[in-house]
């Protein structure tokens, strides 16, 4: 499994929270984020890193995003 | 009021970080370690496979790679290690504010307070092992007791990952049996001296009298005797309660060995330079100067000597260490390490007694204020004394900024 970073574009509301809105994929493809079920302080054991987790749900799959210090990532 | 005291203690702190980022590591045995080339070079910290080889923290690296061949030693991040201990924190302060930190790793929790809110001892520091090892990825041990002294014990008691309860009912059993040396304060000599009355075990130290220990250590022996009987009563600090500065001082192993008054005074300029900026930072002054001499040997000395006047400036403090340093060292050994320190501190702001016939000091604190102010806003190297210039390999390292991570004593 490897650690993916990816360009994304997102919201920040008034509180500082960010919420993803798309996700761009290396081949250029761009994934709609339909639903965020939770976020919470994580640690990514399956690729080596920590940070603020994003359970997302995109194109009906359940799928973690972190952010990790500004830098956005996936394991893929 | 029976006090609830956790002591949470994070397993092989750096290890433990480096080893999540690179998960390929984990099934290796991994040590972080100082840099060779400028002569730190020993271990930091290890994970559970290099401790199981023998390897121990504070060893020179040849020493670790002679028990453990293929030890893989990777170079600090410190950055990485503060962030991490900011995390920590922020989870403990969910749970209390009264949280002092012990080290980077390391922290005493008061949860008194909050036992009707979150369940008792326990099932508090388990809720906080399960969320570094859910949200960090790092495991903890933690101690419960009813003071900071057997908290620590505890957490030391079983590693990695668990709690350990200690209590008024099973003290004698659980903390008595153990080496004295594990006695938070009893140091190689202190144990030494202990050993030789026939104290082996904290039971023997809580067993004496009083009078005897004081005869043996002073007001250290009562102060022992208290901490083995679980009659320690200091506060755990509130979160930002500042504890009031004895001494400021700055020490370094030098990038290479020195071997004459000139190497070490280069050092002294680059030590007190960090030691005067942090006094004026603090609006004190010191009466003061330590000097802290270790030769290649490891043999090591300390040196003070009282300043004229109080003083925040580094020439001063230079000129006194220098004075102290040629008395008593005689160059038969080269230095490997030195340190400058400042004590006896007065607060800066009193009256000053002008000198009549020597130069007003009162220039030179404006200029070196000036230095500060320059050092601030174009950083550190931005302006430097000339002399500084006569060995760059020996003075480029900056003692203010370049350490974030200090230890800590228990008396503050």
């Amino acid at each position: 499994m490897r650690k993916t970073f990816l360009t994304i574009t997102a919201k920040h509301d008034p509180n500082g929270m960010i919420y993803p809105l798309t996700i761009n994929w290396t081949d250029g493809q761009v994934y709609a984020v339909d639903r965020i079920i939770d976020v919470r302080q994580a640690v990514s054991l399956k690729c080596g890193g920590q940070g603020l987790r994003y359970t997302c749900r995109i194109e009906g799959k359940e799928m973690y995003l972190f952010y990790d210090e500004g830098k956005w990532f996936i394991e893929a | 009021m029976q006090r609830t005291i956790l002591h949470a203690d994070i397993n092989n702190f750096y290890a433990s970080v480096e080893c999540l980022y690179r998960p390929e590591l984990r099934e290796k045995p991994v040590a972080v370690t100082g840099d060779v080339e400028a002569r730190h070079g020993i271990i930091l910290a290890k994970n559970n496979l290099a401790k199981a080889t023998g390897v121990k923290t504070g060893e020179a690296i040849w020493q670790a790679k002679q028990k453990c061949p293929e030890l893989l030693c990777l170079p600090p991040d410190f950055r990485k290690y503060l962030r991490f201990s900011k995390l920590a924190r922020a989870i403990y302060e969910e749970y209390t504010d009264q949280i002092e930190p012990f080290g980077i790793d390391e922290a005493w929790l008061d949860v008194t307070g909050s036992v009707h809110l979150f369940g008792d001892g326990r099932e508090i520091a388990d809720t906080i092992r399960q969320r570094l090892r859910d949200e960090l990825g790092i495991t903890g041990s933690v101690g419960v007791s009813f003071n900071k002294i057997f908290a620590k014990l505890g957490s030391d008691m079983k590693k990695p990952d668990a709690t350990t309860i200690i209590t008024r009912d099973n003290f004698q059993q659980l903390v008595w049996p153990l080496p004295v040396g594990e006695l938070l304060y009893v140091g190689r000599s202190t144990q030494q001296k202990l050993r030789n009355r026939a104290i082996f075990t904290i039971g023997d130290l809580a067993k004496r009298d009083i009078p005897s220990l004081r005869l043996l250590l002073g007001v250290w022996g009562e102060t022992l005797w208290h901490f083995a009987n679980g009659l320690d009563v200091a506060p755990v600090r509130r979160s930002g309660e500042e504890s009031i500065i004895i001494s400021i001082g700055n020490s370094t192993t030098a990038p290479r060995d020195l071997i004459n008054n000139e190497d070490v005074k280069l050092i002294f300029y680059v030590l007190a330079e960090s030691v005067a900026a942090r006094l004026r930072q603090h609006g004190v002054k010191c009466k003061t100067v330590a000097i802290y001499v270790r030769n290649t040997e490891l043999f090591s000395f300390e040196r003070q000597g009282a300043l004229r006047n109080p003083s925040s400036l580094s020439s001063e403090i230079v000129s006194k260490a220098m004075e102290l340093f040629v008395s008593h060292y005689s160059w038969d050994k080269p230095i490997r390490s030195i340190g400058v320190r400042g004590a006896n501190l007065v607060t800066a702001d009193q009256h000053v007694q002008l000198e009549l016939f020597e130069e007003d000091n009162t220039k030179v604190e404006a200029l070196e204020k000036m230095m500060d102010g320059i050092r601030k806003r174009f950083g550190h190297y931005s302006i430097q004394r000339c002399v500084m210039l006569q060995d760059r390999h020996l003075t480029g390292f900056n003692p203010k900024e370049d350490h974030v991570i200090h230890p800590v004593s228990f008396f503050k």
